[in-house]
């Protein structure tokens, strides 16, 4: 092997987001930056200058980034991309976050770890929807350091009065997020005006360049100096040592220094700090990712923090966040999920939805429910006094993540505080489940599962509903039939047939059916629900695992068989709001499964119901996604 | 901290959340200088030792060198070893063209064995500065039924947060090295003086930048010798690291389509 001295120690690369609304002209920014800046490897521009001939444009600087067939098939950005790209002797790496507002969770796994951000606006258009929404996220991640480009200035002509009215506008927004933007620099990524040199057009402007911009952004500050935090990842057993291992956060660990463990407060003292492969080593700082041992030899948990007795974390049992939701289903109050707090989970319930951002103009309303991608302060009640610290930007400190019961990332909450109990307040606590999902599935060897059957009076639903569980049953599978005459005679028997009682009804059932699916039930459901937005509703409270099956009888047939004489009824005027005579059925457009029920005999249309369910509720089927 | 030292806490950190949350765990070990980092970042990760075993999907076709390296740090190392062969290339799927059918044999091998070790997690060398599709990928990638990358609809992944589901029919492709670059990797193993196959060193003007199968990967010009002399040669080299693997440049979405499939 080669013994040859080590080089000199050198920065890690900077991150820097690029941000901003779809079509603002992002990529063509980093595609300009990268040729501006001789950053480009020759066999990517070859690339691209390739790909631009074959279909016939002028070199397109946004290609470079669309890497990806999909993407240019669609034309927009997918994922977030990383470019490593140097100035001077500083290493950066760029984040290109995308713009369309359904892949938002793509913006944040971009921009989370950035050091500083570029905000790009079109200046003729001002801050749009993306602009917005893209600043809220930069304050929730706690990005510090933003650099708004005003790009397209040419469109105004260089003119000073018309760019420093648009700079006002985003000031203002920015502002109102209480972020203070470092500079703006007006600039045309196109033409490459005051992107790494120096704008002839635009003489009054005396500020900097974007590359200037960029090589000022401050290196990340050390962590080192703040008291320690180490969060436990890890006990391992390695031949008769105990090891107990993690990254630290903040602060420093020395041998010998005391510390308090997690939430019960036990005190040890570093005894080792243990390596391989390195000089033996008696000290460690943030960012380290550590292994030691602990003198007396206690048993810390995976996600215990170690800190100082004389700057503990703050204890709550309730806890205020800033929530960034990322379903795509509303969020409500009573919803359980895992909190993720560094290598820490626990669980907690949505105790309280104290505002909603308005996204048109950023203002804070009470609501009853987070929009899907929504920003909002909520409450949570966690099920045991947990440790914390109140989000900073810039550490590591409250970051706050949602899990579902699947392990899925389902939005981020940086931690603001502890919440206090008001008295009378609308304070639930349901307690969560310790067995999982996944748990009960094992055990009884199949999925559980909402099958929402919809279709006209007489389409024959609640038979076929009926024949499937027989059939279902008969495989050992734990199923049950919610069908509307049933409910009506007892859960729902204080309802009418109004439309606010008729959309009650469907919420009660899908509620129902939720409870009996979640504890690993498959549940037929037969109910007309005649509108889009009943079903709609239906599939939000069901969340994972809702089918809707379309039982797709031709109204005649219907009304040949009438079995309950209710069609007759209904002709005759002795029943009023009958959907299909006198209240509209609206077909679901894109069923889960449509069965029809005339060309076939009920056995067979039964038997390939049953089939449909078997296959959707095997353990190896792919959970359904959230899809956007 | 430099540049080196937060790239392998970071690596040893995703190492450590890889192996508390999947089980059973395995790590691939092409043989190449990446890989060779990885498993060097597993020992450091847990003291000396590599905790869980180290795969080796076998084309047949490397190079008589990578297989004379395998069996001596097999030992060396103190490594368990699964060993698993590829289907004849007149199985794999005759639309794709001819280098990615023949890079293609792998995906199979591998699905071949995550099915029999029935592996919940993955850990796979690839760095998103390699090649473009790379570039999209999460630290923790979970992969579906038929083993495939849903590209657009990848989880939400920040705060050093990783989706770990537990899912039947479901693995979880874990890329500690995802944030290196080649020329990290390079001065990485010159600080740490890790054990590499000589193809890499120049001999007749001639090295492999990168290292596949014997015949769909050509040497490229170089008189580096030594790592330092490669570590120069790049900090000078404009040209793309798999510039010498035929299937990377077939068509535009050839190596896409291998990656939906689950090729690395």
């Amino acid at each position: 092997m080669n013994t040859i001295p080590t080089p000199a120690p050198q920065d890690a690369a900077t991150p820097i987001v690029i941000v901003g609304h779809v079509d603002h002209g992002k990529s063509t920014l980093i595609g300009r930056l990268l040729y501006d800046t001789d950053s480009l490897p020759e066999g990517r521009v070859a690339q691209i200058i390739e790909s631009s001939k074959k279909r016939g444009l002028t070199v397109e600087w946004s290609f470079l980034l669309d890497s990806l067939q999909i993407e240019r098939d669609q034309g927009v950005t997918v994922d977030s991309t990383r470019i490593p790209f140097k100035l001077g002797k500083r290493q950066f790496v760029i984040v290109d976050a995308p713009g369309h507002r359904q892949f938002l969770r793509n913006m944040i796994t971009g921009a989370a770890d950035a050091e500083a951000a570029v905000l790009v606006v079109d200046a003729n258009e001002g801050a749009q929807e993306q602009t917005r929404r893209h600043a809220m996220l930069l304050r929730l991640i706690g990005i510090r350091h933003v650099i708004v480009f005003m790009n397209k200035v040419d469109i105004f002509n260089y003119d000073q009065k018309k760019i420093e009215a648009a700079e006002r506008d985003i000031t203002a927004l920015l502002h109102q997020l209480e972020i203070e933007p470092t500079v703006f620099v007006p600039a045309s990524a196109r033409e490459g005006d005051n992107m790494a040199s120096r704008s002839d057009k635009m003489p009054w402007y005396k500020g900097p360049t974007l590359t200037e911009a960029l090589a000022a952004v401050p290196a990340p500050s050390s962590r080192a100096d703040l008291p320690l935090r180490l969060p436990v990842q890890d006990v391992y057993r390695f031949d008769t040592k105990r090891i107990v291992v993690g990254r630290i956060e903040r602060g420093r660990i020395r041998v010998g220094d005391e510390v308090v463990i997690g939430v019960h407060g036990a005190k040890a003292r570093i005894a080792s700090i243990e390596s391989w492969h390195t000089a033996p080593q008696v000290a460690a700082v943030a960012g380290q990712s550590v292994a030691v041992t602990l003198e007396p030899d206690v048993i810390p948990d995976r996600g215990d923090f170690l800190f100082p007795a004389d700057h503990a974390p703050l204890r709550a049992a309730r806890i205020r966040t800033r929530l960034f939701w990322l379903r795509q289903e509303p969020l409500r109050v009573g919803e359980s999920f895992r909190l993720r707090l560094a290598t820490a989970e626990h669980q907690v319930t949505v105790a309280a939805i104290d505002s909603v951002v308005r996204l048109e103009d950023l203002t804070e309303h009470p609501a009853e429910e987070v929009p899907p991608e929504g920003f909002a302060e909520i409450t949570l009640a966690v099920s045991e006094t947990m440790l914390f610290d109140p989000f900073v930007p810039g550490t590591a400190d409250g970051r706050g993540v949602l899990v579902d019961r699947n392990q899925q990332i389902v939005g981020g909450a940086p931690l603001i505080g502890v919440a206090e109990s008001v008295a009378g307040r609308n304070a639930i606590h349901p307690t969560g489940s310790a067995v999982s999902l996944w748990d009960r599935a094992q055990a009884k060897g199949h999925r559980g599962g909402v099958f929402w059957m919809t279709g006209l009076p007489g389409a024959g639903k609640s038979t076929l509903a009926r024949e499937a569980e027989n059939r279902l049953f008969a495989r050992g599978i734990d199923v049950s039939v919610l069908d509307g005459d049933t409910l009506r005679a007892g859960l729902c028997a204080d309802l009418g047939f109004s439309e606010a009682d008729r959309r009650e009804n469907v919420r009660r059932a899908a509620a129902v059916a939720r409870i009996l699916a979640e504890s690993g039930q498959v549940v037929i459901v037969a109910l007309i629900s005649p509108t889009v937005a009943d079903r709609a509703l239906a599939q939000q409270i069901v969340g994972e695992g809702f089918h809707e099956i379309f039982i797709d009888t031709p109204q005649a047939t219907c009304e040949q068989r009438d079995p309950k004489g209710l069609y007759a009824a209904a002709r005759a005027g002795k029943i009023e709001g009958f959907t299909g005579v006198d209240a509209p059925y609206e077909a679901p457009e894109k069923p889960d499964l449509r069965v029809g029920t005339t060309d076939a005999s009920r056995d067979e249309t039964a038997a390939r119901l049953a089939v449909y369910i078997t296959d959707a509720i095997r353990l190896d089927a792919t959970a359904q996604r959230q899809t956007s | 901290m430099d540049d080196l030292d937060q790239l392998e806490a970071q690596s040893i950190f995703i190492l450590r959340e890889a192996y508390r949350k999947l089980k059973p765990l395995a790590m691939l070990w092409s043989l190449g200088k990446d890989s060779n980092v990885m498993l060097w970042l597993a020992r450091k990760a847990f003291l000396g030792r590599v905790p869980f075993p180290v795969m080796h999907v076998d084309t047949g076709k490397k190079f008589p060198e990578m297989y004379k390296f395998r069996d001596e740090y097999t030992k060396k190392w103190n490594l368990e070893l699964l060993l698993g062969d590829c289907p004849p290339v007149e199985e794999i799927d005759p639309t794709l063209p001819p280098a990615a059918r023949s890079a293609a044999r792998k995906t199979a091998g591998l699905a071949a064995m995550i099915d029999k070790y029935k592996l919940a997690g993955v850990i796979a060398g690839i760095r998103r500065d390699e090649q473009a599709t790379r570039a999209k990928e999460r630290v923790f990638s979970p992969r579906g039924s038929g083993h495939k990358w849903d590209v657009r609809n990848q989880p939400p992944e920040f705060w050093d947060q990783y989706a770990t589901p537990h899912e039947a029919g479901v693995h979880v492709r874990v890329h500690p090295l995802l944030s290196w670059r080649e020329i990290d990797i390079w001065r990485y193993i010159e600080r740490e003086g890790i054990p590499l196959v000589d193809l890499y060193f120049s001999k007749e003007g001639k090295r492999y930048r990168s290292l596949g199968d014997q015949d769909i990967t050509s040497p490229i010009e170089s008189n580096a010798s030594t790592v330092a002399e490669v570590i120069a040669e790049l900090e000078t080299s404009r040209t793309s690291e798999r510039a010498g693997r035929a299937m990377d440049h077939e068509s535009e979405d050839a190596f896409e389509r291998l990656r939906v499939a689950g090729y690395l």
